[in-house]
């Protein structure tokens, strides 16, 4: 089927090739007689022999084996010379076969299946896999035989380690032999095997190893894997951490109810506008963990009982790991005329509980806290999001001028910065592993303009730069991070979309990487000017961003601008709980399914996504990633509680599953190919609280 | 660019099907099932499922089924998950899986399952992720997720996750696309997607496209239009497939038909089967060439065949 010239059939050819089908037909149907009648004589036997070694696909004829193997076995089973024979005969036609075809998973489960039976010579097979390394050293069978083999034989890893790197020697262009050595080395490693206690000690020879394979031919693929392997055990710390929250450490909060307030002069950061009687506790940790409920977080204040709190992780399809988790704390009472601070105290890491997908447990005891207050008053209608129509167009916002009292709320996400204790007795030796790799990289490129060459330099900056974190420490390399990015995009244009998604994470971190930077993008909105009490919002539009990221750094945020780039996906988003106004106006989202993220967002009042691409694709790549009905995990949550599937719901299954549990206010969608009246009737069905669609006011 | 030959490859399609007597024919008879599914999804993909006798491809089929409850690949061979599938799946084509006795066909598949929560092939015990995505995709199909134990099963399939973000056949296999399609579409139906690092696999499969447009399997290999499929679709399922250059793949497809007498090769100038020609069609549908009706990338069947499924119920 593979790698056969085309060539028209000659009638010449026609005529053999009939003949000889005719033949194979009568041997596979006289075969199949005797596999159906249990005949197993010698003739028989040697009938499938001939089958298999022609075409060692016919996998029924290695199940004949199977079963004549067994018959002969009932029948001869006190003689051991017999027996050996018997299956020696096997791994003979097995070879055979594996001549013809070496990549037939028949033949080599045969042979694995004689093997396991426990009469054969197993050392034999190290050289037969080796005759098969020298034909074919990328043979995954061979590969995956190997290590069935070396398993039986207990032979070590350190051993197999050694082959890898006689085969890496032999040829470095073997990408199988580098995949082998990772896993035995992890292994290794994992299990501090004498030897392999510790990772400064193994891990720079692995470095300059790899590098004779990059440096020697830098196009070939082999070692990159292998290199970014390495690159991620330098600088990955296994336990989670926790590197944000909202309320912020420290932060000193002022919640808004309904009812307005005007002449407050306290800053739109601390201000939170709010229409439920709950607000989000917010935890952002570093990688997907499970475990965050009321035992191992403990949340102290006037406003809740520790043990009613509920968290929730903030993941799709009913994943019970995420990155982000959430509970809800109490407004506290209103009393129109209170303005009484009630503190509240956060701590984790006092119990065990939190687990990374790993394993590996949160284990650094941390409390922080912050203060609430309410406050009403009741002078004068507020421009509370919801009661009237968001106008995004610029006229509409004005520049936030920085006040001194303001800048400790924005200082203080940074604060947010704990060191694992173990990340710091190995930090000089990772810092020094890092720059090391820096340099060499830095020389490769002076001498050869290469692709891999750009994009290990970029990662290697951006590593250098988290682990420099907090950036107290002013040297930033996203500048040169980002020109990287775009060389890349020359260098290596097959590939653009993947650069530009990295080049947009790299901006992005840079953006929100001080609050000078952030103020910049931060702007009053207020349909009249004297209105101080109205939200701020974060302006990123006209950024070419393709992909979002920082999120940490976001939770804060209540009005967020994303117009005008060019974005397919907002996974990540969910983590935004304070989120009530979002424009995505003006970008690429292909389909409902890719604003998952959005049905976390229950504060989400006005939403914008006009002028996107959704209906205009065939193909939907986000339909796998959303919490569909097609979805195991959540798909009977479709049958349940549901009193018609009615044909609008059917056609619109993606639109449903997405809006029907948010309460929209204002909704813009105009610029859509799904967009028509009928769609537009649908919508207004599903979002019985919404007032504007498309700026025109419902009745 | 070329233009895809819809007719010669309808036309290629149908000549296989007549086409028993010839010498390829005969050597790949124990597998004809499979090449049914790949000749009647590339015929509806093509639009044009109705050029073949439904009547004729259904008893044909029921005469495949063995008294295990599992299907083999041709009338007389011993049954095994592979065909299993491609018989659920022709029969999900027709819009027939109803005329199968669902627990039937569920329980032979159950009882496949090893403890490790991994599947095996057959009673021969060969265990292989590939088989983990049949039984998924199969029961999933026939509605019978929950007989078997599917936290296991993705548990079995996150042990086969390796270093580069790539899954192999077994805990330890080296990543290949194929494999990669299949623990990938296992979990997409399980519902369990979040196990797997999308930025890091998408680069690894993003890196499957060479100079020439056309995907390799795993580095330095020569491309092929299988993975066309097996890479496409996963990168689709992780929302990454805008990481390659669609318009290069399709110009590579389109090389690699034969335009006189129709079907689709691995490579530009080898010879055609019909195995390549699904692939190279369905390759297409996902990338969204006008006039091939849509397929879902994880059922690998068109996109109305499985909301058929999945909407209808009683």
């Amino acid at each position: 089927m593979h790698g056969r010239p085309r060539k028209p059939l000659k009638p010449e050819d026609a005529a053999a090739s009939a003949a000889k089908a005719e033949k194979l037909r009568v041997l596979q149907s006289q075969f199949l007689h005797n596999h159906h009648n249990h005949i197993y004589s010698k003739e028989a036997v040697e009938l499938s022999t001939k089958l298999l070694e022609t075409n060692p696909e016919l996998y029924t004829a290695w199940n004949y084996r199977k079963l004549a193997v067994q018959h002969k076995l009932t029948e001869n089973d006190s003689d051991p010379d017999s027996l050996k024979s018997i299956l020696d005969e096997e791994l003979r036609v097995v070879e055979s076969a594996l001549r013809q075809n070496f990549k037939s998973y028949g033949a080599w489960h045969h042979r694995k299946w004689i093997l396991s039976k426990g009469h054969s010579s197993i050392d034999n097979e190290l050289r037969l896999l080796d005759k098969f390394q020298k034909a074919d050293s990328r043979n995954f069978h061979a590969w995956n035989y190997r290590r069935f083999v070396a398993a039986s034989m207990n032979r070590s890893e350190e051993d197999e380690l050694k082959y890898t790197e006689d085969m890496i020697c032999n040829n470095f262009s073997n990408y199988s032999a580098w995949h082998n050595r990772s896993l035995l080395l992890s292994n290794l490693l994992k299990r501090k095997v004498e030897g392999f206690v510790s990772k400064e000690k193994v891990l720079p020879d692995e470095y300059e190893f790899v590098h004779q394979a990059i440096f020697t031919d830098p196009d070939d693929q082999s070692g990159w894997f292998y290199h970014l392997w390495l690159l991620d055990q330098t600088v990955r710390v296994d336990s989670p951490q926790l590197v944000s929250s909202w309320p912020t450490p420290g932060s000193d909060l002022i919640l808004l109810g309904d009812r307005c307030l005007d002449g407050c002069a306290s800053s739109p950061f601390t201000r939170f506008h709010l229409d439920s009687r709950t607000f989000p506790l917010v935890l952002y940790f570093n990688q997907a963990v499970e475990g965050v409920n009321s035992s191992t977080i403990t949340v102290d204040s006037e406003l809740n009982t520790n043990k009613d709190l509920v968290w929730k992780p903030l993941s799709s399809c009913n994943s019970k790991a995420a990155q982000v988790w959430v509970t809800q704390l109490n407004l506290p009472d209103g009393n129109t005329h209170s303005s009484k601070v009630f503190p509240v105290e956060v701590s984790l890491g006092h119990s065990q509980g939190i687990i990374s997908s790993s394993g590996f447990h949160y284990s650094n005891p941390f409390c922080f806290a912050f203060r609430v207050s309410l406050q009403f008053v009741e002078t004068q209608p507020v421009e509370a999001l919801g009661k009237e129509i968001i106008s995004w167009r610029d006229e509409s916002f004005h520049n936030y001028n920085a006040h001194s009292q303001d800048s400790s709320p924005i200082s203080s996400l940074y604060q947010l910065s704990i060191k694992n204790d173990n990340e710091l007795t190995d930090f000089e030796w990772r810092a020094a592993t890092i720059a090391k790799e820096i340099d060499h990289f830095r020389e490769l490129l002076s001498l050869i303009n290469c692709k891999i060459g750009k994009l290990t330099l970029a990662r290697l900056l951006m590593a250098h730069d988290a682990m420099m974190c907090p950036p107290a420490n002013k040297i930033s390399h996203s500048e040169e991070v980002l020109e990287l990015y775009n060389d890349l995009m020359r260098l290596d244009p097959t590939h653009v979309q993947y650069y530009k998604d990295q080049h947009s994470l790299v901006l992005l971190q840079q953006v929100t990487s001080n609050w000078e930077s952030l103020l910049s993008r931060c702007f009053h909105y207020s349909n009249s000017p004297s209105n101080r009490g109205s939200p701020m919002c974060l302006q990123l539009k006209n950024l070419s961003l393709s992909r979002l990221g920082s999120f940490d750094k976001l939770l804060w945020v209540q009005m967020l601008d994303l117009s005008h780039n060019e974005l397919r996906s907002i996974e990540g988003l969910e983590a935004l709980q304070l989120l009530s106004c979002l424009n995505l106006s003006n970008n690429i989202l292909g389909s409902f399914t890719a604003l998952e993220p959005i049905r976390q967002l229950k504060s989400l009042r006005a939403l914008n996504i006009s002028y996107n691409e959704i209906g205009a694709h065939s193909i939907d790549t986000t339909k796998y990633l959303c919490s569909s009905p097609l979805s195991h995990s959540v798909g009977s949550e479709w049958n349940h509680g549901q009193t018609v599937i009615d044909d609008d719901i059917k056609s619109y299954w993606e639109a449903y599953f997405i809006l029907k549990g948010l309460n929209l206010t204002q909704f813009d969608i105009v610029g859509n190919a799904i967009v028509n009246e009928k769609f537009k009737s649908f919508l207004i069905k599903v979002l019985p609280g919404l007032k504007w669609l498309d700026g025109e006011q419902l009745h | 660019m070329g233009e895809l030959a819809a007719d010669k490859h309808v036309k290629y399609i149908i000549s296989v099907e007549k086409k028993k007597d010839s010498f390829e024919s005969v050597v790949m008879e124990h597998l004809r099932l499979n090449g049914a599914y790949w000749g009647l999804t590339t015929l509806d993909i093509l639009g044009k499922l109705d050029a073949v006798d439904e009547e004729d491809v259904i008893s044909w089929i029921l005469k495949c089924q063995d008294e295990s409850g599992g299907f083999a690949g041709n009338i007389g061979h011993d049954p095994h998950v592979l065909y299993t599938l491609s018989a659920v799946q022709v029969l999900a084509l027709f819009d027939k899986v109803d005329i199968l006795d669902a627990d039937k066909v569920s329980n032979y598949i159950v009882g496949l399952q090893n403890e490790d929560g991994s599947f095996s092939g057959d009673i021969w015990g060969e265990v292989d992720t590939r088989f983990s995505y049949i039984a998924i995709c199969c029961l999933s199909i026939l509605q019978r997720l929950d007989k078997i134990n599917v936290d296991k099963a993705v548990e079995y399939i996150v042990s086969c996750k390796n270093l580069d973000g790539g899954f192999g056949c077994t805990p330890g296999g080296e990543s290949h696309a194929g494999q990669i399609f299949c623990c990938v579409g296992a979990l997409a139906i399980a519902g369990a997607l979040h196990h797997v690092d999308k930025d890091l696999l998408g680069w690894w499969l993003c890196e499957r496209q060479v100079k020439s447009g056309g995907l390799n399997g795993r580095p330095e290999k020569l491309p092929d239009v299988c993975y066309s499929w097996w890479v496409l679709s996963s990168l689709i399922m992780i929302d990454r497939v805008h990481w390659i250059n669609k318009d290069k793949l399709v110009k590579f497809i389109l090389d690699c038909q034969d335009m006189e007498n129709g079907g689709i090769s691995d490579r530009p100038d080898d010879a055609v089967d019909v195995f390549h020609t699904y692939f190279g069609v369905a390759g297409l549908s996902l990338l969204e060439y006008p006039g091939l009706k849509p397929i879902d990338p994880a059922y690998a069947l068109p996109v109305d065949v499985v909301n058929r499924i999945f909407f209808s119920k009683k």
